[in-house]
This record gives C-alpha cells, structure tokens and sequence, in this order.
C-alpha cells in the first residue's frame, strides 16, 4: 500500500525542512510586504523591513494576525495578489462573528490539495479507493478540500456533500464506499442511523473515515470505528490558512502532522504572545510560507494545542499537533470556571451515552446557571421515573468531577437536540444577550 | 400471565402526549389504561393497550418506549376492596414501584394495575387469595 503522497518532503530529513521554511519565509514576507499594505503597515509600527526576516528564528519578531484583523480588512484587505490571479474564494460559517472570506490562487488550491491528499494517502487511500465526500460543498473549505485531495489520489469521488442521510447510505452500499470525509458528529449519526436500518458494521465496505471541522474524542473516535467498522483519522485546518489538510494524522493516530513545508507554526502563550518552548500548551500560531492569494503571517487561530516533535513510527518527519484541546472560542467561563465542550462529550462517553448533548450557559439573579442536555437511549429508558432521575444524578456528579462544577442534567428523548447535519449546535450562552 | 404495560418517555411540553395518543388511534389499538408519571422536564406515559406489537411497531421509531410485566387484579368496585390485596402482597414481601387503577366492563367490577419488583410471584400470591388477574390475552378481546 502506498503510504505516502508526497514521500520526499513527507519524510524529508529535519535540517532539509528548516532549510526549506528559511528559504521561504524570506521569499513570502516580502511578498506581503510589497502586496498587502495592511500588514506593511503593522510591521512598520514595530520597526520592521524585510531585511529584518532571515530565517524562520526571526519569524517571532512579526506581528500577529487575529480574526480582528480579518474583519477589519474584509474583504480584500489581506488579499496578496491582483483577483485577476485569484480562481477561488472560501469562506467560514461566521458563527464566532464576521465570516472570513479566503482568496486562492491556482498555485494556493494546488497546495491545498497536496496537503489535503497526504492525508488521503495517510488513512490508505489510492486509486482503488471510493472515496465518500460528505462535508458541505460550497463555500464551506470541507468538501472543496477533501474532493480535491481525492481527484489528486486518483480515488473514485462521491461528491454528496452533507445532509440526506438515507441517500449517503444508500451510495454507501450501492457503490461500496471505502473511505468517508465528514464531521466526526455527522459520522455518528451515519453509524447510528445504519445500526437502526439493521445493519452491522462489517456490512458496509468502509475501511477509513477522515473526520474533521469540529472537536472531538478520543472517546467518540473508538465509538465511531466501533458503529463504522473503520479506522477513524483526524484531519485539522482552517480556512484562514487553507482548509483541511494543514495537518492530519497518520496510522499511529498520535497527533496530527503539520505540512510544515507549506505552514510554519508555533505555540504561543495566549494572554502575552510569548513564544513557547516545545511540549507547552499553547495557542498554535501558523505562518503560511507558500500562499500568494491570501498570505497570514503569524495567523493566531485561538486553538489551544501541543507540540511533538519526537519521531513517529510512521517515518513522516513533520511535526505533530495534539488534537486541540479547546478553542479560545469555545471555552466556557462559567461560575469562574473554564468549561470545553470537549470536556463534557469525554464524560457523557464514558458513562455510556451517545455524544449528543447541548450546553445551555444563561445568569438568574447574578448567578450562571448550567445546564447539560442529553439524549437517552432506547435501551437506557426505563419505565421507573427514579431510575431516570438516578441516572441524572449519576452524570451530574460526574461531570461535576470532571469540570469542578456541576451542571443541571436533563436526559431528553433521541433526536430532540438541534443536530444540523453539518456542525452540532453544542453551546447556546443566553448570557450573551444580557451584555 | 401478567400484562405487558408500554411506558413512553415524553417531554414535559404541549402536543407531545397529543402526538403519542395520535398515533396510537391510528394503530386502531384501543388505551385500556394508562397513567402519568411527571417530572419537571418529562413524564412517563404508561399505557395498557389491546394490541402492544402492533402500538410498539407503529410507534418505536418516533418515542422511547419500554415494555414492562405489570399485574392487573381484578377487584369489587366498593369500599375496602383494595386493601387485602395490598395486605397479600405485603405478606410476602413484595414492594409496588407504583400503581394505577381503572373501572371494569361491569358495574360491579375495577382493576389495580401493580408495577412490582416481582411479578411473577406477586401474581401467585393474589391468585392464592382468589384474586383473578387479566392476561395479555383477555386484554386483547
């Protein structure tokens, strides 16, 4: 089986790699300096010319970009070239405020699609492969990516974007799908969905599913290759920086690999910008090397990860980013306590509950309430109105151990939590309204 | 012998128990009886039907529902009748997690429906007091 898309710089010796990300980092800050007036302008509050950015050691002395950033200069603020070089625009869902609007070049979706096909080529892929895109189409970099990276491995593409359950199973079977791109949350409901229509999991022909676009598990990993029958890869990106495929995992499923020829990161303290030594958990910070159309330097992506540099068994030499283990965004201060969603889905996993739950954050009387709702299944429902209430309890202390404190548990009825076939909807924060 | 009662988990919010009954007439199954449990987010809707395959079919997709053995005996409709059944089972031992009760065919005639930890020996006991219970067969006549 072929394991590698790109084997040269894949598995490139370190010294080669640096050697790379110092010959490019020259080559793209001045690029940016002379394209994007916005960011020569933030370089020249802090003293800075080109000349200043030798090697990637200098990268640190460059000021950061922010969300804030791409607001203020949507919509072609940060754009790197004239559109006429432009072929493609992406764009996020802008649940977190203002949509970000990415512009491609063909050379930017080129490298975008390499980096999307190594990690095809790391969950197995080659051109026997049926490869089943149920990411979202569009604007939405999921399904872009992921078709792109199946046309360069040569893959046979399903392009059935997200939703419509029954006709994702029904070419599932038919055509004898082998790999599946979607939303982890999505896959469960494609696993849970098949296990009600009867079928087993050695009854579909998946062998590999890549799985991205929101957190997830350990836990919902080992429940998802359970309900498919696959192995499950996390692929990580963001449509700031590319879309899927800036980093993703390889057979050891041990963090994700960063295509650092293309992408330069860094772990910075989030409240001082401070770069952090190797092994800290941080704020990931990317510097894209290669990009023309929309060139982030120091892009903070508010995901908060580690970094392994140690050698995978894999024989990829790039290094490796933990799942991350909350986004800036997403985390929760509630009765002064930080709260991630991914907390809550790890407890709800082990206590033997599907991850279908909803965080509902509101203030009465100066006080956060917290409430967790999660859906019962049918072999978990009794007819005793304690037992249900003993259950509840049972989550509440511990998701109480677990968080330090303890949410309002209300078990609720299958399908009852809003559940877009795209992105779950985990938190509602009433308390937002209030401000 | 004891009688296969459905329990359906509602939420506690306008039409769901409408949505349940709705559907439960177009089985063409008839309620023989039923009660309701409540807690602040959801009830427990507990029913005697005449046709528990065919409710449980029709309605398994669209509600959680579980199927439980439940007594029912079979008492005089006046004053003190409930009483030595209860004392029956008290006797042996036999703890009631809840109960409900409903009027008979006849004039004369009411039933207690008995969710207990045993059914099975709980039955014996009334049996050996006289006590008839229904079946699932008599249900469905």
């Amino acid at each position: 089986m072929k394991r590698y898309y790109q084997p040269e710089i894949e598995t490139a010796p370190r010294e080669e790699i640096l050697k790379i990300q110092n010959e490019k980092i020259v080559r793209q800050v001045r690029h940016v300096w002379d394209s994007v007036p916005y960011y020569r302008h933030l370089m020249e509050e802090k003293g800075l010319t080109p000349e200043d950015i030798r090697s990637v050691e200098d990268i640190r002395k460059l000021p950061f970009l922010s969300k804030a950033d791409l607001r203020d200069a949507y919509p072609f603020g940060l754009l790197g070239t004239d559109l006429k070089n432009c072929v493609r625009i992406q764009s996020t869902s802008g649940t977190t405020g203002k949509r970000v609007v990415a512009f491609y070049t063909q050379g930017d979706i080129d490298l975008w699609e390499d980096c999307t096909a190594r990690a095809l080529v790391a969950a197995g892929a080659t051109e026997e492969d049926v490869v089943q895109v149920c990411y979202g189409y569009g604007l939405f970099t999921g399904g872009a990516g992921l078709h792109g990276a199946s046309h360069k491995v040569g893959c046979l593409t399903l392009p059935m974007s997200s939703g419509n359950t029954e006709r994702q199973i029904q070419f599932m079977m038919d055509l004898g799908s082998t790999i599946i791109c979607c939303t982890p949350s999505y896959a469960a409901y494609i696993g849970e969905t098949l296990a009600e229509q009867g079928y087993k999991p050695e009854d579909n022909k998946l062998k590999a599913g890549i799985f991205g676009a929101e957190p997830w598990t350990e836990e919902m990993r080992q429940s998802i290759q359970k309900s498919l029958g696959i192995k499950a890869y996390d692929i990580y990106g963001l449509t700031e920086i590319s879309g899927p495929g800036v980093a993703f995992e390889c057979e050891e499923q041990k963090g994700m690999h960063i295509n650092e020829d293309h992408f330069y990161v860094e772990i910075i303290d989030p409240d001082t910008g401070e770069v952090l030594p190797d092994g800290s958990r941080g704020e990931l910070v990317f510097t894209c090397l290669d990009k023309e159309a929309f060139p982030l330097l120091r892009y903070r992506t508010r995901d908060i990860c580690v970094l392994n540099r140690t050698p995978c068994s894999c024989g990829r030499t790039h290094v490796r980013m933990s799942k991350p283990m909350g986004r800036s965004d997403d985390m929760m201060i509630i009765r002064g306590v930080n709260v991630f969603p991914s907390q809550i889905e790890a407890v709800l996993l082990n206590e033997g509950y599907a991850p279908n739950y909803q965080i509902v954050v509101d203030r009465e009387r100066n006080t956060d309430t917290f409430d967790v709702y999660v859906e019962m299944s049918a072999d978990q429902f009794s007819d005793l109105m304690g037992q249900i209430q003993r259950m509840e309890k049972g989550l509440e202390s511990a998701l109480r151990t677990m968080l330090g404190i303890g949410p309002k548990v209300h078990l609720v009825a299958p399908k009852t939590i809003t559940r877009s076939e795209g992105k779950a909807v985990r938190v509602i924060d009433r308390r937002k309204l209030h401000d | 012998m004891a009688i296969t009662q459905l329990s359906l988990f509602l939420m506690n919010q306008p039409g769901q128990l409408m949505d349940a009954v709705g559907a439960i007439a177009k089985t063409g199954s008839n309620i023989r009886a039923m009660s309701i449990a409540e807690a602040n987010d959801f009830g427990i809707l507990r029913i005697i039907v005449s046709d528990t395959d065919r409710v449980l079919s029709a309605l398994g997709d669209r509600f959680l529902i579980s199927k439980t053995q439940v007594v029912a005996a079979r008492m005089d409709d006046r004053s003190g009748a409930l009483f030595p059944i209860l004392d029956a089972l008290n006797q042996a031992n036999i703890n009631i997690e809840y109960m409900y009760a409903f009027t008979g065919a006849g004039p004369e005639q009411a039933y207690v429906v008995l969710r207990v930890n045993d059914a099975q020996t709980a039955e014996q006991v009334l049996h050996a007091q006289g006590v008839a219970t229904l079946s699932d067969e008599t249900l469905a006549l």
